[in-house]
């Protein structure tokens, strides 16, 4: 189960590193959809059954079925040899890796602060989440609604052609 | 059931945040790197679920149900912005007909 955590682990970082490097956005949009299937592996790691099931059916059903039917609708399905210079595509991977170091340098210091919960098995159950968010998140779970509707109205106030 | 809730306690928390920020940076990278807007979009997307993976994890062994309503939130709000976005993408290529992230340069300064 420990070894199951890693290998996630090493799918997840080296098919995003293929969705960067990858010349064609087709490639890219596969390789990510094997990311977050890793991912929802992680979640059922974490226990959190709920937040797997809501992940693999929004960002691997909807999202990445919607990017691909984009790339398919633009026809951009072809190798792209258009980069950037290479002074801004090393400035690019200088600046991920000295993002990742400050990261780290800052997390390892607070490490030591957090106690160990006792740890809960259930938390990530649908019973207790559904409880959660019907008890105390009520109102933000009802003002998403109007964040939904406002962003299908901008879509299709985009998609028209005479605006 | 029960084997999988013992496992958990054996990996560290720190781990957790290592993978995290390993795939944030990726994420980051990705946008600075490519001109792609649509690879742009997907780098975000990675960025996004990094964090969701990290406050999943935290609720986890906090033991408190708050992280992943959270979560379901953050997810809420990337599945709008997926939505504006992809259509913000599909009028930037009926108007100039590319999707080259440099051409949209006349916010910039």
């Amino acid at each position: 189960m420990v070894f199951l955590f890693y290998f996630l682990s090493a799918i997840m970082i080296l098919t995003a590193l293929f969705v960067v490097f990858s010349k064609n956005p087709v490639d890219s949009v596969i390789y990510l959809i094997i990311c977050f299937i890793a991912m929802a592996g992680q979640y059922i790691l974490l226990n959190s059954q709920f937040l797997a099931v809501v992940h693999v059916i929004v960002y691997t059903g909807a999202i990445m079925v919607l990017f691909l039917f984009v790339i398919m609708l633009l026809n951009l399905n072809k190798e792209i040899i258009l980069q950037k210079s290479k002074v801004t595509r090393i400035s690019a991977v200088v600046t991920g890796g000295i993002f990742f170091l400050v990261m780290v340098a800052a997390t390892r210091l607070t490490l030591e602060i957090h106690p160990r919960y006792a740890f809960d098995s259930k938390i990530g159950l649908v019973s207790e989440v559904g409880k959660t968010l019907f008890h105390e998140f009520l109102l933000p779970f009802e003002i998403s609604s109007v964040l939904f509707i406002s962003a299908m109205i901008g879509a299709v106030m985009f998609g028209k052609k005479d605006v | 059931m029960k084997d999988i809730s013992s496992a958990i306690q054996l990996i560290p928390l720190e781990h957790y945040i290592l993978l995290c920020v390993t795939l944030f940076s990726i994420g980051l990278m990705g946008v600075l790197f490519r001109r792609n807007t649509i690879i742009i979009l997907m780098c975000i997307e990675l960025m996004f679920n990094s964090i969701n993976l990290l406050v999943a994890a935290f609720s986890a062994y906090h033991s408190d149900p708050s992280g992943q309503v959270f979560v379901f939130f953050v997810m809420i709000v990337a599945a709008a912005e997926v939505a504006v976005g992809l259509s913000i993408l599909v009028m930037m290529k009926r108007n100039v007909d590319s999707v080259d992230i440099n051409l949209l340069n006349r916010l910039k300064w």
